[in-house]
Formats: structure tokens, sequence, C-alpha cells
């Protein structure tokens, strides 16, 4: 299957290494691995400070850029939401948009829902917290979140729970918002840093190594407060995970 | 000193074990909100079906509101209509005023706040005694209430004695729940048996019925009401539903959401007056009807006032109901309070890291998260409120996005700033990432660059410039 | 334009979008094959209690010891199979006259078991305020007028006339001192049901 790759702006500058890993493990599970390179950012920093007039012009950018794809892969459920949730109001009348919508897929929703994959092959023998991403969890719906009451879904802990020795931790608040919140980082700098080091506490009292999620966002956000106050706590993203563990 | 949220936020993060506690409280609520709520298979289907019953109501208010008056009057009850704030203070005040009363007591009301009655019946000499406990407590206090269902939530029991030794006189270094509670109960009891009017909020209003529905665990509602005669009942027109039916569903989604319990203590219906006694319902509009005609916000009033927004929300948690500077706080309140007032509640959609949890606990499935957003687009389309500084920043970074070549450009000068940049320059008082937190490290290379170096590529795609 | 044609005529201007009124359900999902045991669940968890009493001679029993439990001298009763009490509410005039009454038996038309609520039409009796100034309740209701849930029991309420009804779930209580749930707010500090038959 024919995949582009969706980079995250800050991704593509700052942790090309999960971009890396995102198409390894891609490539591992069989796909043909394409990087469209006029992409630049899908406009959320824009968009979620409300400047939806300067955030269009990105939007449809991006419909340049990959409507003529069948399968867009992001390594970002927060970017991938904004594709699938957001776009409506900035290109919403463009014809192309409808069919790029529907190819946009979060990474671990297009393992589980699109390549039907269920176990990854490897090993990772870490204690792990997985930190569950809002927008990937709350608006792509990647796990059925504490808040509801429906029969409960996962499309991201399995995949690491089948990492051969990897043990996913249990925390006390699963998915309790990181604090990061795009410009929400600055503007409300003391809730947000709070939130964050609240939820490092969550996952050195439960006994994690290692931090894990969806999107590097929050992982940068949580690794810049860990780094401050020297919590023994790595960070890396799922794709990173899984491209390891698979070698 | 910042009078927007942030600032205050900041004040109140700052004391980061009172901060722990607040959060740790109202967690333990939001908790029993999940267990209350995993009782009912069908939650997920009574929140869809309340949200339903709303915004039919909400498509037939004025129909319904007129249902409503001709069954409230044919029972015996009269009927006011507040076109504002200023109206409804002057509507209670004259049914007080004409019969001499200048004792009352009042249970919950957040219209009755959002109206500022209590000052304005003090003025014109009528004892207003706030009868629920956490309302009680911040009446004493002097403060506003700083959650909509647990009004003194931020205050720590040895505050409450202290206050109660100053303002009551019980012991001092009094700190023990159930010791302060009877001591109020005590000071309240004599309030209930000397008041000559009672005046109630309502949690919802029939129309098919005309009765008004009250919910109280104290009881300080039915206590308000037995003793006078005269009860003023003051709510919003939005409270009204079509069917007492209709309240097997609201009720049962209520106090779950609330405080985790199945139901209020007490569900009191009434219909007219009690015998020889008087009902004064007002109804008061004060914006709800320019709020409706508002086709992104309508749906904001679905609110029933459970607070679950509230006690769900990271932020709301960790800086507290007095952060928000609006007669309702929290999610729900930063929805609300531009409605009102625009230029003083500017600071309140962007106390939010949109995380979504709200829309998720909400009982009548408001898109809290969406609504918050859409009051920032509103904001940033609209003149003034956001600064000159943020506009021309988000302008250039829109700039710099809308090109590749310039995006890289501008991502080159990021790494080299991260990579080169001294850490007295870095982390000079400017950064507000860097106060608490590390930046993120320069790569060597960016990803862009690392791919085509793999392909094997030398090329440019198509586009750029 | 007076204040109610100027409210009315704005909502109706704000031509909120059509949305059809749905259908409540006649009863929740989850079923109690055992109504009166989920019920004496449901009162505990509000920090009420349940007694049982098969026939009317062990319900003046249990309410005759219930009110010795609880040393209740002034004792009103609405429920002539209880006992006749020792204050009649028809020769109190003044409900301020109410307080101190220690323990009134009232008639709960009927209960419900998920929520472990009695419903009392306290507007039949002479002051409806009763239920909640009295120092302590005990609420009489027959084994057979236990409903399932909220929507069965809104199905047996009506309101033709002016009146006033009261779902009472327990006794008064309050966690508005830092969470800490203190039984016994403002209204009675016990709430005994007790089921007949």
């Amino acid at each position: 299957m024919r995949v582009a790759l969706f980079i995250p702006c800050y991704v593509d500058q700052l942790y090309p290494s999960v971009g890396l890993a995102t198409a390894r493990v891609l490539e591992r599970l069989g796909c043909e691995v394409v990087y469209p390179e006029e992409q630049t950012c899908c406009g959320q920093p824009l968009a979620n400070a409300g400047f939806a007039t300067l955030a269009a012009p990105l939007a449809r950018r991006f419909l340049d850029v990959f409507s003529e794809f069948e399968a867009v892969v992001c390594p970002s459920g927060s970017c991938t939401s904004m594709v699938r949730n957001h776009y409506h109001g900035l290109v919403g009348g463009d014809p192309r948009y409808p069919a790029v919508r529907a190819a946009t897929y979060e990474l671990c929703e297009f393992l589980v829902d699109v390549l039907k994959i269920a176990r990854i092959p490897g090993r990772f023998r870490r204690r792990v917290g997985l930190h569950q991403s809002c927008h990937g969890l709350r608006e792509l719906r990647l796990a059925s979140g504490s808040e509801r009451r429906v029969a409960p879904f996962d499309k991201v802990a399995p995949l690491l729970r089948s990492l051969e020795g990897l043990e996913l931790v249990s925390l006390s608040r699963p998915d309790e918002c990181c604090g990061f919140g795009g410009t929400f980082a600055v503007a409300e700098e003391a809730v947000s840093c709070l939130m964050g080091r609240d939820r490092i506490a969550d996952h050195l009292r439960a006994g994690a190594e290692l931090v894990t999620g969806t999107d590097v966002s929050c992982l940068m956000h949580l690794g810049g407060l860990a780094r401050r106050e020297g919590a023994p706590l790595a960070f890396q993203h799922v794709a990173e995970v899984l491209a390891e563990a698979m070698g | 000193m910042s009078a927007d949220h942030a600032g205050r936020a900041a004040r109140f993060a700052a004391d980061e074990g009172r901060a722990r506690w607040h959060d740790g409280a109202l967690w333990a609520v939001r908790q029993k909100r999940d267990r209350l709520a995993a009782e009912l298979p069908e939650w997920e289907e009574l929140r869809e079906r309340a949200a339903r019953i709303k915004a039919h109501t909400r498509s037939r208010l004025a129909d319904y509101l007129e249902q409503f008056e001709r069954e409230a009057t044919s029972r015996g009850a009269v009927v006011h209509w507040a076109r504002d704030a200023e109206e409804h203070n002057r509507v209670v005040h004259r049914i007080l005023a004409l019969k001499g009363i200048t004792r009352l007591v009042k249970s919950k009301s957040m219209l009755t706040e959002e109206c500022g009655l209590n000052a304005f019946l003090e003025a014109r000499g009528i004892e207003v005694v706030d009868t629920d406990l956490g309302e009680r407590i911040v009446q004493l206090a002097g403060e506003p209430p700083s959650h909509i269902v647990l009004p003194a939530i931020h205050k720590r029991r040895e505050e409450v004695g202290a206050l109660f030794h100053r303002t009551l006189g019980t012991e001092a270094g009094l700190s023990d729940p159930t010791a302060l509670t009877a001591e109020a109960r005590r000071h309240l009891r004599e309030r209930f048996l000397g008041a000559q009017a009672g005046l109630t909020g309502v949690n919802f209003a029939v129309a098919e019925t005309g009765g008004v529905v009250v919910c109280t665990n104290e009881g300080n509602a039915d206590m308000g009401t037995s003793f006078p005669r005269v009860h003023i009942a003051c709510m919003g027109v939005e409270k009204v539903i079509p069917r007492l039916e209709d309240l097997g569903v609201l009720v049962r989604l209520l106090a779950r959401s609330a405080t985790g319990q199945p139901i209020t203590t007490y569900t009191s219906h009434f219909h007219g007056p009690m015998p020889g006694g008087e009902l004064h319902l007002v109804i008061v509009d004060n914006g709800r009807s320019r709020l409706l005609a508002d086709p992104a916000f309508q749906g904001a009033l679905a609110c029933i006032r459970c607070g679950a927004c509230m006690n769900t929300c990271p932020v709301f948690r960790r800086s507290g109901g007095h952060s928000y500077g609006f007669t309702i706080p929290g999610p729900i309140g930063s929805v609300l309070a531009p409605a009102w007032d625009p230029v003083a509640h500017t600071s309140l959609p962007f106390a939010s890291s949109l995380c979504g949890s709200c829309d998720d606990v909400c009982p009548v499935r408001i898109p809290l998260h969406d609504l918050l957003l859409e009051r920032r687009r509103q904001l940033v389309a609209g003149p003034g409120s956001i600064s000159p500084g943020k506009r021309l920043a988000m302008r250039l970074l829109g700039f710099a996005l809308r090109s590749p070549a310039r995006y890289q450009a501008a991502g080159r000068l990021l790494r080299l700033a991260l990579g080169r940049g001294p850490r007295w320059l870095l982390y000079g008082p400017w950064n507000r990432w860097g106060r608490q937190r590390e930046l993120p490290p320069a790569p060597p290379a960016t990803f862009r660059e690392v791919w085509r170096a793999r392909q094997g590529q030398g090329a440019k795609g198509v586009g750029g410039g | 334009m007076a204040s109610r044609e100027q409210i009315l005529a704005a909502l109706r201007g704000a031509a909120a979008p059509a949305e059809p009124l749905p259908a409540t359900p006649a009863r929740g999902v989850t079923h109690y094959p055992d109504p009166v045991a989920r019920l004496a669940e449901a009162v505990l968890a509000v920090g009420g209690a349940l007694v049982r009493a098969p026939t009317a001679a062990d319900l003046a029993r249990e309410a005759a010891a219930l009110a010795q439990r609880l040393g209740a001298r002034r004792v009103v009763s609405e429920v002539p199979e209880a006992g006749a009490g020792t204050v009649r509410l028809s020769d109190i005039s003044d409900p301020h006259d109410l307080a101190g009454v220690e323990l009134a038996v009232l008639p709960g038309a009927f209960a419900v078991a998920e929520t472990g609520a009695v419903w009392v039409a306290a507007g039949e009796l002479r002051h409806r305020g009763i239920f909640v100034v009295a120092e302590h309740i005990g609420l009489v209701l027959r084994a057979d007028a236990v409903v399932n849930d909220m929507h069965e029991a809104y199905a047996r309420i009506r309101f033709e006339g002016p009146g006033f009804g009261v779902f009472i779930a327990g006794p008064s209580k309050t966690a508005d001192i830092e969470q800490a749930l203190v039984i016994g707010a403002h209204g009675p500090r016990s709430c005994t049901v007790l089921v007949v038959g």
C-alpha cells in the first residue's frame, strides 16, 4: 500500500527521528512510503489560537500536497485531528476535502484500522507510561477515554503491550491533559507547568522509566519539565518505540 | 496586577500545596461522577436524549414559556417577566417591599448571583441570608462563590472555622466539618424561622404542569419555603422543559453529574403556592434571547448547571473559580462570559488547553471545547481583544509557513538559536516556555534532510518558492 | 411593549432550528428483580435506613422502636397504622411551632429502587414543611409500591391542580466543607424507610 507521510512541522524541524521511525514502521509492515516535500504545516498552531483566516491558506496547501494519495499517515493525533475535524471551516467547500479527510490517519489507528495489525513483533523491555494525548483521544477516539460510558477500546495500548517485555504502567489519571495545549503552554505557563509536573509525578509513582505517546508536542512539554527537574524519565514517541522494537 | 485569567491563575497555582489540594478535592468529585454514571448502562443515550430535549425546547421556547405561565397561573402562582438583571432585581424588591418584608432567606440561585440581587436588596434595607452552607460561608466571607455547585470548595476547614469564629462567635480553632455544620445548622435554623419570605432558584420549570423543581441536598430550599408564606422562584428562560416525563431523563443525569449521587436528597416540585401563601415565579431573559439568536452559541443554553465541566477541567482545578472573574467559572462560564462582556472576558476562552474532557462529561452534550475554539475565532476576527504583538507574531508565522522555502529558512534559524544560543540569552525572562521547562534540543538535520539523504535524492520536490 | 411581550418576541425572533422532541424511555435498562431489596441498598447508599414490617402490627412496633431509639418524645404521625404520635399536625396552626418535632412519620406514596428516593405528597399534609423541619423522619410505604427507576416514577406523578410533592432520598446532608460528608445539614438528621408488607 502506498502511504504518504504527513510529518508535523515541529517533528520535521526538531524531532526528525520520530518521522524516520514512522517511515520505518510502515515500511516494515509492507507499505511503500513517500514523503511529499512541499508540505509545511497543517495550520493547527494558528487555528487553535483562533486565527482561522491565517490557517486557511495552509489548509488549502495541505489539500494541494496530499489530494492524490489514498493514504496519508501522520505521527500526531492533534495534526491528524486538525485535518479530519477542523478543516471544514477552512476548506469545507473544496471538492478535494472529503477524500483527503477520509484518507488521513494517525499512525496507530492506521496500523489497527487499515493494516489490521493487532500485534507488533519485537522486543521492548522497559516499564512504559502511556500518555494519552487529548486530541487523539477525544477527537480521533483512539481509545474510549475515562469520561464516557462506552464499551472500552484502545488503538494504541494493545500495540505497545504486544511488544515482548514491555510493561505498561498503571497511572492514577490515565487521560488527564499534560497542559501543552499550543499557545496555552506559554499564555497560561503556570497552570500548564503544574499540569505537566503532575503528569510526570503520576508516571514516576507508577514506576515508568519511559513515557510514550502519539503526540510529540505533549512529549516535548513533559520532556522539558522532566529535564529541568531532573526526573529519571525517558521520552519516546510511539513510532520510535515500535521501530526500535521491530529492529 | 493582572486582572485576566492567566494572571489570577498564576497566583493561585503559585501556592502549589493549596493548588494540589484544590485539584485533588475536585478530581474526587469527578471520580464520584464516573462511578455513578457507570451504574447506568444507558448513560450515553440519556445524555443524547437530554441534549435533544433541550434542543427541541429551544426551538419552541416562547411557546413552552407561555404554556408554563398558563399552567402555573391556573394553579395560583403569579408569573413575572424581567428583561434584564435590573428589572429582575426591581421585581423581586417590589414583591418584598409591598409587604414590608425585610428578612429574606435564599437557596442557591446562580441567576440571582448573575443579577447581583443580594447587593440590590441589602442596599434597600432587606436582609438576605444565603442558606446553602457553601453559599453562607462565602457570604459571611464577603466573597463570590468559586463553583456553582460547591461554592466554598476553595476554603479549607480551618479557614471556615476561623470565619465562623469571627462572624458567628463560634469557638476559636474549631475545624471539624461536622461540628462546623452543626453550628451552621443552629445559626441558620434561626434565620429560617425568622424569615418573612423565601427565595429559591429553579432547576427545571415544567411547561406541562406549570411547576418548578428545586434540587438540594441540605433541604434549605424547603426550609426556606415552608415557614414564610411568600415564595419567590427565579429562573432563566432556558430552564423550561416540556413535560413531567422529561424530568425522568434530566433528574437521572443531574446529581450523578454534579456530585456523584443518584439523586439529591430533596427534589421538590412546587405547583402553585401553599394554602394561604403566595408563589411568585420570575422569568428572566438578561441576554439569553440574544444567546438563543446566536447560531454558534445557542447550544450553551442547554446547560443544567451541574458543574461537571468544572470538576473535570484540569485548568479549573488548578486555578480556582475566582480566577475566571465571572459568575459562572470553568468551561461553560468561559463560553458564556464573552456573550455578556467580550472585553472583560477576553482571556477566558484561552484559559483552556482544549483537552475536550468537559465535552465528554457534560450531561447535555454541549460541545464545550469546540465552543471555546469558536470564541477564540470570534475574538480574533473582531476588533481589539487580541494584543498587536500576538497578531503580528501569528501573521509572521502564517507567512513563514505558507512557503516551503520560508518555512525551512525559519526552521534553520530556530535550530540555530536552540543549538548555538548561549543559555543566558535563550532562557532570558522573555522566554516564558523556559521558566520551568528546558527547550527542545536542536537536531543536526531536519526530517526532510535526513529523508533526502536516505532516499539518495538530491532533487527538490514540486512547488516550493 | 411590556417585558413579557418583548421577551417572547425576542425568543421567537431568535428562530432556533427545529428539533423533534424525543420520546422518553418507559423504563431504565436495568430491571431490579427484587425492587425492595434494591431499594434497601439504595436507601443505605444515600445515608438512610430501611426497615421491613411484614404486617401493620409490625409497623406500629417498628415505629415505636424507632421513636424510642431516637429518644423522640415529640412525635408527629401522619400514618395512623404507625401509631398516633404525640403531636397532631392538625393541632398546629403556625408552622413555626413545628420546630422541635423530633420524629415525623409520614406516608410515602411510592419509592424508587434505582435511587432510594421516596415520593411524599407533602402538599396534602397540613404543614408541608414537616418533612424537612423534623429532627428525624420515618417514611412509610407499601412493599408493592416500589418502582424500578425515575422514568417509572414520573409516570406515576400527576399535578392536575396546585400541589407539592418531593422525592426524599435519605437524611439531609452536605459536603460543602472540604467535601467531607456531614449528615444532617438543615433538614432531618436521619431518614428511616419503613416498608410494610
